[in-house]
């Protein structure tokens, strides 16, 4: 028979598997995170090479030891203002799809537990990127903290362009 | 272990076909030598034997009805015909086929393969017997595998053999008693030595060979039963068989002497060249016709002849390794500039020697780069061939006669550029047959020959790889294409196009010119994929047409698709870089050499001669473009022969640049053709002249004027 605080401390395994953790970060004021397993690297923002032709959210290309990827305004594309980007901002390199992306963002906050419980949907707003781009909320030391959707935010800029 | 092997099996499956389809493609050639049937036989033979190694017994069955008829070829018992020719083409297709059924799984046509069966069949004589199954290649790579010609000739005839053995003869233990003795068993053999060679006694070398004999044969036997007696001392002696039959057999038995005795390395070390190979057989009751064209390849040529047909020592070696070594060059030239560039920023007094050595570095790097690309680099002949495999389906289909003749097999390009060109490549050629050659009584009627003709040719061209389709049918219907253009919208009614123009409306999307829709081509899906599957192997495509003596569709590749020489520019405060291969000159312009035409064009006069002037960075949407004009133009010309001059702010330098594809990073950008990394860890674009100029509101203003007034004049 295991004694009870076996099985207390296998009740908070089973417990703390269920966290993921997040990252989260500021673009334009506003809290945002991301899934920690989707995040490959952050890096401090240097200046980019322009895409001709480009959309506006779509800041340009950046040498990521020798490889090129995609610098995407996070701001711009959430349909907030554009960044002034300085050398204090940062971009979180992403995997998804396969490939690796970069997002421009104000700066990242911290690094924070997340029981899936405690994420909520999406309240009904206006905005249709919105409710795409964000796959759902969580508050966090009382402030709301929003969940990007990554898979919706690179895909749909992508058909845009082709 | 087993799977490992097979792969092994099919690799050279690979190898093999190849070979076979080379020597089908030389014997359809009109070359139907006993070399080239013999290599076809032997690589039928193998597969079988692979395949039967492995217990695929469609591809044995198929594969040994294929070899039987090879062999009734090789003994001369079947004469090549057109007929059978393009069989066994089919049949060489549809042993392809069924080697690729057996590694990649699927089904192959039955119906199909039955009939050739059946057609093959025709061919083997009732009493086929399986000689097929004896081991080959006894004598090395000539013809060891020449089966005793099974003739049997009751006439009688004389044979005057004469027969020399070399002091390596009886260092072997051979005994020329015995040869005579077997030889006397075929018929009345008279023996006559010849000691005329002997020296003094006191001259002698007891190991030395003097002696020769000459030898009277009257047999009813073949010249085969003869030679088998003297396998066994091949190279051994110096021989010489000759009869008194007619002489049209002299070359089929030169051949065969060829095959049977090698005149080539393995002959005798004192076997002279020249050796006077006399050696007529009795006729087969009908001397294939063919063989006589064997009389141009001496024995001396036939061995340099089977020593370019020789594979080369090669390695397999798995592409990934190979391409981590481009990557990792590619690294090392970048590496290379950042180098170059921290040495410059170095406020260190004199820095020659470091720059010397840089030099260096970076011829070396430029070496092994070069060296990397070539291992990449394969000959565009397997790629060829397929493409026969395509006009053989496209005609048969198709009613059509036309042949593909191919030049510059040994091109090499990069694999990839190889692997990307096949569908293209297939569908140029489906259209030339489908559309392009006529049907043969029209041919007639054009006073052509019947049969049309399809030149597939590659070569290199100035650093990069031209590939040209060429074919004598009916060249573009223009008022047709122009009419079908209009009618689909591409156009609008009343434009007023070039020939060149029409032309190259072929490419644009959603065309087809078939009037039914055949299951060949003309889904409308054709041209414009090539297109877009050419430029995206950083090439370009262009037609040109001659109405009543056919089309021309050109494909101009870069050589490699990992680096090119660029000039690097500065462009509205960025850097980029412009292929070298389509920048005719550069200069630097001042405001008497710029004049205006019309409200916002702008032309260049160099030297007498007025060319549109493209801003890049207007062209690029970085900037508008009545800023400041830039300084430096680049002369740049377009596949159509048309000349620009593009607008850009400065030129910093002419350096090899690494080309990082943009594919998954952006869609296809106007104007940029893909991105690479400078000296400073920054990515620059590198542009397409091509589509910036096809972008720019000025040349475009312009080349509507020029035509314009070319309507007018006309």
């Amino acid at each position: 028979m295991p004694s009870q605080a076996e099985v207390k401390q296998s009740d908070h395994e089973v417990k703390h598997t269920q966290y993921s953790e997040f990252v989260s970060f500021a673009v334009a004021g506003q809290a945002f995170c991301l899934k920690i397993t989707q995040i490959r690297e952050i890096r401090r923002w240097s200046p980019v090479t322009i895409l001709p032709h480009a959309p506006s959210d779509v800041l340009g290309v950046m040498n990521l030891r020798g490889a090129v990827i995609p610098i995407y305004d996070l701001s711009a594309r959430f349909g907030l203002h554009q960044t002034e980007a300085t050398e204090r901002n940062v971009v979180i390199v992403v995997a998804v799809h396969g490939k690796q992306v970069g997002l421009l963002a104000e700066s990242v906050s911290e690094i924070i537990s997340i029981n899936p419980e405690e994420i909520q949907d999406t309240p009904q707003v206006d905005s249709r990127n919105t409710m795409e781009y964000i796959q759902g909320i969580i508050s966090h030391n009382d402030t709301m903290v929003r969940i990007i959707n990554l898979d919706a935010v690179i895909t749909a800029p992508e058909q845009v362009i082709l | 272990m087993s799977g490992s092997i097979q792969d092994t099996f099919f690799e050279e499956c690979e190898d093999l076909l190849e070979a076979m389809d080379e020597g089908l493609t030389a014997i359809e050639g009109g070359e139907h030598d006993q070399e080239v049937v013999n290599a076809v036989f032997r690589a039928v033979h193998s597969i079988k034997g692979g395949a039967g190694a492995f217990g695929l017994d469609e591809l044995v069955g198929f594969a040994h009805k294929f070899e039987t008829v090879f062999d009734e070829l090789r003994s001369g018992k079947l004469q090549f015909d057109s007929a059978l020719i393009q069989l066994l083409l089919r049949s060489s297709d549809h042993l392809a086929d069924l080697v690729a059924t057996a590694r990649d799984g699927g089904s192959t046509d039955e119906a199909h393969h039955n009939v050739l069966i059946e057609a093959l069949q025709k061919y083997i004589p009732e009493e086929e017997e399986d000689l097929t199954f004896e081991p080959m290649g006894l004598g090395g790579g000539m013809g060891g595998g020449f089966a005793p010609a099974p003739i049997i000739e009751d006439k009688e005839r004389t044979y005057e053999i004469r027969f020399h053995p070399l002091k390596e003869m009886y260092g072997t233990g051979n005994e020329p008693f015995f040869l005579f003795q077997a030889l006397s068993e075929l018929g009345e053999l008279e023996v006559k030595l010849n000691d005329a060679e002997l020296p003094g006694f006191d001259a002698i070398d007891v190991a030395e060979s003097y002696i020769s004999w000459d030898l009277t044969l009257k047999s009813t036997e073949g010249r085969s039963s003869i030679e088998a007696i003297f396998e066994f001392v091949e190279g051994l002696c110096e021989l010489s068989i000759s009869s008194d039959s007619d002489a049209a057999d002299e070359v089929n038995a030169l051949a065969a002497l060829d095959a049977a005795f090698g005149t080539g390395d393995d002959a005798g070390p004192a076997l002279e060249p020249s050796a006077p190979f006399e050696a007529p057989v009795p006729a087969p009751e009908a001397e294939p016709s063919a063989v006589v064209e064997e009389k141009a390849s001496s024995p001396k040529a036939e061995t340099a002849k089977s020593e370019q047909r020789g594979p080369k020592p090669t390695l397999r070696v798995d592409l990934e390794r190979v391409d981590r070594l481009i990557n990792a060059v590619g690294e090392l030239i970048i590496n290379h500039s950042m180098l170059a560039q921290q040495i410059a920023n170095l406020d260190a007094g004199d820095v020659r020697d470091v720059e010397t050595e840089l030099e260096g570095f970076k011829n070396l790097a430029r070496d092994i780069q070069e060296g990397v690309m070539s291992i990449r680099a394969q000959p565009v002949k397997p790629l060829f061939q397929r493409m026969a495999r395509i006009v053989r389906e496209a005609s048969s289909a198709t009613g059509k006669t036309a042949k593909l003749v191919t030049e510059g097999e040994a091109t090499e390009v990069d694999k990839t550029v190889i692997e990307r060109l096949s569908d293209p490549l297939t569908h140029i050629l489906r259209n030339a047959v489908d559309h392009g050659i006529e049907k043969p009584e029209d041919r007639e009627a054009a006073g052509k020959e019947t049969a049309g003709e399809i030149r597939l040719t590659a070569s290199h061209r100035s650093g990069s790889v031209c590939i040209e389709i060429k074919d004598d049918g009916a060249g573009v219907n223009r008022p047709r294409v122009k009419q079908i253009a209009i009618e689909k919208g591409l156009i609008p009614e009343n434009a007023e196009l070039t020939d060149a123009e029409i032309d190259n409306l072929l490419f644009m999307p959603g065309f087809s010119t078939a009037k039914e829709v055949s299951n060949l081509s003309g889904r409308g899906v054709g041209m414009d994929v090539v297109k877009n599957a050419v430029t995206g192997l950083g090439g370009r495509i262009n037609i040109s047409s001659t109405p009543g003596q056919g089309s021309t569709f050109t494909i101009i590749l870069p050589l490699t698709l990992a680096v090119m020489d660029g000039m690097v520019v500065s462009v509205a405060d960025q850097t980029m870089v412009v292929p070298i291969t389509s920048i005719v000159e550069t200069m630097r312009g001042s405001d008497d050499m710029i004049n205006s035409l019309g409200a916002d064009g702008t032309l260049l006069s160099i030297r007498g001669n007025f060319v549109p002037i493209c801003d890049v960075a207007g062209a690029l949407g970085l900037r508008h473009c009545n800023d400041q004009p830039p300084g430096v133009y680049l002369l740049v010309e377009t596949e159509t022969g048309q000349r620009s001059a593009l607008a850009v702010d400065d030129i910093f330098d002419q350096r090899q640049v690494v080309i990082k594809s943009l594919d998954g990073v952006c869609g296809n950008i106007p104007g940029v053709a893909a991105a690479t990394i400078l000296g400073d860890g920054k990515i620059a674009m590198i542009l397409d002249p091509e589509s910036i100029i096809a972008a720019s509101p000025t040349a475009a203003a312009f080349d509507t004027e020029r035509r314009m007034s070319n309507a007018i004049a006309s």
